[in-house]
């Protein structure tokens, strides 16, 4: 049942073979029995759940139910959900609960999603290994030694391990992609623009998406129709026609352009991953498309440009959290600077504290200039590179992460060498574009992803393109045992 | 550039964080560590490059109507709120 | 002191309260006085994840202005942060423009005391979001936060430093408030903060070209405050330097009950605003069919009206001036033209209704004399039914029962007497008890007409009409 595909499952929904609240019922059974071992819900809200689906079973029997009406999915816990609590992976509102839906809980709702719960994940987003959250790891259901990668590992472990079909993630600098690849997932990072950051806890305003996570290209774009779409709430959101994202997903790609930047290329490549990608290569050349060598040669900033202005951006959205109106706040202040300063330190992590310093430091007088400005402008040199290059191919395509899933434990006291987790995503986020991790292949056990990256609203093109491969290859339909 | 523990001080007041004192080395020895990674950025010409605070180019600000949307909701957003006195977020004393 | 030493220099930042129904960036309502947090939806208390859209209104409000002080409406401006920590600011930061502000170079002119026009620069003005209110009244070594007013817009209007004195600063304050309600983008009341000023106040030896070290002064809510907390910054500054000390640049809260200004500390530390772009706000384009529009429905500004009012009115510049100093002025001065003499109008609304009103603390708008019942008295004075003697005793009636000069005219009996026999009979019978007076006259002292104008009028209730009255008794007397 859980290994079903999202057609599969809406099919039997709707042929009444299975009824949402059985359905619902199997997948909170398995959080039951797996998640103490993976880590991977924050929330699990079971009478919600059942609720919901109850709803939902209702409209399928009027014959009222879309295509995912009954389908149980999860919500990453950086989406406020009215009167659940939603603690963005923080102490420091690990007591909120938030008066109102995020725009991406509200499409879930009206889509019929049943939501079984919020998902675990790096404290507000920043981590790439989920080992940042106050409620403890995310265990890979790979190899429980391992990390699920991060931000969205809590989504990405519960896919991976069949607790549910779909979850949303966020990506910032490579949230979604980065653990999809770590678990053997299809994740889609869409346009910045595209998905409603309204509710949805922000990190760095000017990079941040939400998204889909799943098994395929096909579930990942049945579940981007959901998600995407204008809202007025959100002043970043684009308004344009809605797309049905799983219209082209058969088109053939035999006229596809398909670019490889010689700086993803490079002796610094992990072998295993390099061999993934040159088999998967040779795939897409059977199916006929052209590859071309193209350069990216403000790449190498990528890392730097990303580390300077996500910072800057999440130390002033993370002010608003000071003790006063929610979320965390000392015992007994003293005075109003004790209050500040005690509930923002004992509510905040390690990572986000030196993220919030490292913010207010490139914003502060006198380096404004040489840290904050510089950085700007050589996310337009990254951007002007990506168009540039779409001038003469479609789509472009490297590794995800420069390593498979890594021990817990390996690099959570060494924050740059786990800032180098983002070394071929994060340009992605500055310059805005879309990008989606697929399954090539695994490295002793751990997957292997391949990422796709394509030119502002392309995010039809890049999911035909990775369903045909889907279609001509079976990473993604492996799973990891004992689950 | 290399940031000194006062200067971390200075930055943790700035955006009042507490830091516990036998962890400032750490914070910032991190925070130089970063600082070195992020300094391959000097050697890049920007003259004349626009700085880029949004990644999607030509789009501009949306307006609102002028319309009230919004209803009174004291009750239940107050309902999460540490401390409240007579729909008053309670804080202590504020000097002006 | 020698003062005379000293030259002052001024720079004013005004904000101004935009009169939208909604909040700048959310859909909450605005309305003073409102039951503490009721006004405060999720984006005005900064709630994790929300975003802020722009009211287009307070954008048109912005240009307005812009355009009516001929200064530059930006095609592009950007929204920033400033980031500080401070109970009544909820996110942390405040939004609000920096680098690239809606309006830039505009000036706007001031009639000075000498009735001599002086041009004050404007430098920029920018839209930002105001913050709530701290109270410590609720309870003891704790203050209470009212977010009701977080996310009110503000239009930020900055001066050059180009006034040189209290009273310049008060006639720019005067004119600019003036000018926002002309727009109608204010509403003008300082009580409630609606419009609310900053001073930048140095001093620097007469001739000096370096302007000296300024302080800020905050929280200065009346006309009269401003020049009197001007006036005593300048002064300690003086006092300061002439002992050979030096100003030290900070911001100084001006405390009306002990007229003083003291030192800010609470914003000594908070100087070091980060300012960067807001990312959840894209830059604002404004077409010059936006432009265009905003000229094309602006009302007549009070350089325009004054022009007018002397022109077709036939006033005076002073008249003029004053006519057009507020909308309400203006308004009642033209509501009062199209019923009676305008001329005659503008001699009563800035004589006598001034004074009454001046006396009874009340703005023109809250005259119990409408121009409807000032016109009808007018009247009665230019059809020479009452004398303007008779007419000022009338004014006083209708002031205290809101009656109309007819009425009160008649029921007093007021009306004016032009019937030649009538004060014939009354001539004849003070030359004929004052005869001594009368042979002095006719002897040739002539200053004795005025005697006889008098009595006559006492003995006819100065109800006679005055030029029959003069002509009359010249024959008479002669």
């Amino acid at each position: 049942m859980h290994t079903k595909s999202l057609r599969e499952l809406s099919s039997d929904l709707h042929a009444k073979k299975i009824s949402s609240v059985e359905l619902t019922q199997h997948y909170l059974d398995r959080i039951n029995k797996f998640d103490k071992d993976l880590n991977s819900f924050i929330t699990v809200t079971p009478e919600h759940a059942l609720n919901l689906a109850k709803k939902a079973d209702e409209l399928i029997k009027q014959n009222k139910a879309g295509v995912l009406t009954g389908i149980p999915m999860a919500q990453k816990d950086i989406f406020c959900t009215q009167d659940i609590k939603t603690t963005c992976g923080s102490k420091m509102l690990d007591n909120f609960i938030a008066p109102y839906n995020a725009t991406v809980v509200e499409k879930c709702n009206q889509a019929g999603l049943v939501m079984l719960g919020k998902t675990n994940m790096d404290e507000f987003a920043m981590g790439a290994s989920n080992e940042t959250s106050f409620y403890g790891p995310v265990k890979n259901p790979w190899d429980l030694s391992c990390v699920p990668g991060g931000s969205s590992g809590g989504s990405a472990a519960a896919i991976a391990a069949g607790l549910t079909p779909i979850a949303t993630g966020t990506d910032t600098g490579g949230s979604i992609r980065q653990p999809a690849a770590m678990c053997n997932l299809t994740g889609l990072k869409p346009t910045y623009g595209c998905v409603s950051r309204y509710g949805m806890i922000a990190f760095a305003s000017s990079l941040d998406q939400g998204g889909p996570m799943g098994r395929s290209a096909e579930d990942v774009a049945l579940f981007l129709n959901v998600l995407a779409g204008f809202d007025e709430k959100d002043s970043t959101s684009v308004e344009r026609e809605k797309e049905d994202y799983t219209k082209n997903l058969n088109n053939p790609i035999n006229k596809l352009k398909i670019g490889l930047p010689k700086e993803y290329f490079t002796a610094d490549l992990n072998k295993d991953i390099h061999a993934a990608l040159d088999e998967a290569i040779k795939i897409y050349k059977k199916l006929g498309a052209e590859f071309i060598e193209i350069s990216l040669p403000n790449s190498p900033l990528a890392i730097p440009v990303y580390y300077t202005v996500a910072p800057a951006e999440c130390s002033s959205n993370l002010s608003r959290f000071d003790g006063v109106r929610y979320g965390h706040r000392c015992k007994n202040p003293k005075d109003l600077l004790d209050l500040y300063k005690r509930s923002r330190d004992e509510g905040f992590g390690a990572e986000v504290k030196r993220r919030i310093l490292t913010g207010t430091y490139v914003l502060s007088a006198g380096y404004y200039d040489a840290y904050y400005l510089k950085a700007q402008r050589i996310r337009h040199l990254i951007r002007d590179d990506f168009t540039k290059a779409f001038e003469k191919v479609d789509i472009i395509l490297g590794a995800t992460a420069p390593t498979t899933a890594f021990p817990i434990g390996s690099k959570i006291n060494d924050p740059v060498s786990m800032y180098l987790a983002d070394i071929y995503t994060s340009a992605v986020n500055l310059a805005g574009l879309p990008g989606m991790s697929i399954p090539v292949g695994f490295q002793h056990k751990l997957p292997i992803g391949m990422q796709l990256i394509g030119p502002h609203f392309s995010e039809a093109k890049l999911l035909n393109t990775a369903h045909v491969f889907q279609q001509a290859t079976d990473f993604h339909t492996k799973t990891p045992g004992g689950f | 550039m290399s940031v000194t523990k006062d200067d971390i001080h200075h930055i943790a007041h700035l955006a009042r964080l507490n830091l516990d004192e036998t962890r400032v080395p750490e914070y910032t020895q991190n925070l130089n560590n970063l600082l070195e990674l992020v300094s391959q950025m000097e050697k890049i010409n920007t003259e004349n490059i626009e700085p880029m605070a949004h990644p999607l180019d030509g789009q501009q600000q949306r307006f609102r109507d002028d319309k009230i949307t919004e209803q009174n909701q004291r009750d239940r957003f107050q309902k999460i709120a540490p401390e409240i006195v007579e729909g008053l977020y309670i804080v202590p004393q504020v000097i002006e | 002191m020698a003062l005379d030493n000293w030259e002052t220099v001024i720079g004013l930042e005004v904000h101004v309260q935009l009169l939208t129904k909604s909040k700048l960036f959310s859909g909450a309502p605005i309305a003073y006085g409102a039951e503490p947090n009721t006004q405060a939806c999720a984006i005005d208390l900064g709630m994790p994840g929300v975003l802020p859209v722009l009211n287009q209104e307070a954008v048109k409000m912005a240009a307005k202005l812009g355009v009516s002080i001929n200064a530059t409406v930006n095609t592009r401006c950007v929204f920033a942060r400033k980031n500080y920590f401070y109970p009544d600011l909820p996110k942390g930061y405040q939004i609000s423009q920096y680098d690239l502000p809606i309006v830039s170079n505009g000036h706007l002119d001031i009639v000075l005391e000498s009735g001599e026009i002086k041009r004050i620069g404007v430098t920029r003005a920018h839209l930002e979001e105001d913050a709530g209110k701290s109270l410590h009244e609720a309870m003891p070594n704790a203050s209470g936060i009212d977010l009701n007013r977080a996310g009110t817009p503000l239009l930020e209007i900055v001066s050059e430093p180009d006034m040189r004195s209290a009273k310049e600063a008060v006639a720019y304050l005067k004119s600019l408030h003036a000018l926002v309600k002309y727009l109608e983008i204010c509403d003008g009341n300082l009580q409630e903060g609606s419009f609310r000023c900053d001073a930048n106040v140095s001093v620097r030896k007469k001739g000096a070209e370096k302007y000296g070290t300024r302080a800020e002064l905050k929280n200065i809510n009346s006309f009269r405050f401003v020049e009197k907390a001007i006036n005593l910054e300048v002064e300690r500054q003086i006092g300061i330097l002439e002992n050979g000390g030096t100003i030290k640049q900070e911001t100084r809260l001006y405390d009306s009950d002990k007229n003083e200004t003291r030192s800010m500390r609470s914003k000594e530390d908070a100087n070091d605003y980060r300012y960067f772009p807001d990312p959840d706000l894209l830059p604002v384009m404004i077409t010059s069919e936006f432009i265009a529009d905003i000229k094309n429905n602006l009302p007549e500004l009070p350089d325009q009206k004054r022009e007018r009012f002397k022109k077709s009115y036939a006033i005076s510049d002073y008249e003029a001036v004053i006519l057009s100093s507020s909308k309400e002025m203006a308004d009642y001065y033209e509501a009062t033209t199209k019923l009676a003499d305008p001329k005659l109008s503008a001699n009563w609304i800035i004589g006598e209704l001034s004074a009454y009103l001046n006396k009874h603390s009340l703005d023109i708008a809250e005259s119990p004399i409408t121009p409807a019942l000032l016109s009808g008295l007018l009247n009665r004075i230019s059809d020479n039914t009452v004398s303007n003697n008779i007419a000022k005793k009338v004014f006083e009636k209708i002031w205290e029962t809101k009656k109309t000069a007819d009425e009160i005219i008649e029921s007093e009996g007021l009306k004016q007497v032009s019937d030649s026999g009538e004060i014939i009979k009354v001539i004849e019978e003070i030359m004929k008890n004052n005869p001594s007076q009368l042979a002095e006259y006719r002897s040739g002292k002539d200053k004795l007409f005025g005697f006889f104008v008098g009595q006559v009028m006492k003995a006819m209730g100065g109800k006679a009409n005055p030029a029959q009255l003069n002509e009359l008794l010249k024959k008479h007397l002669a």
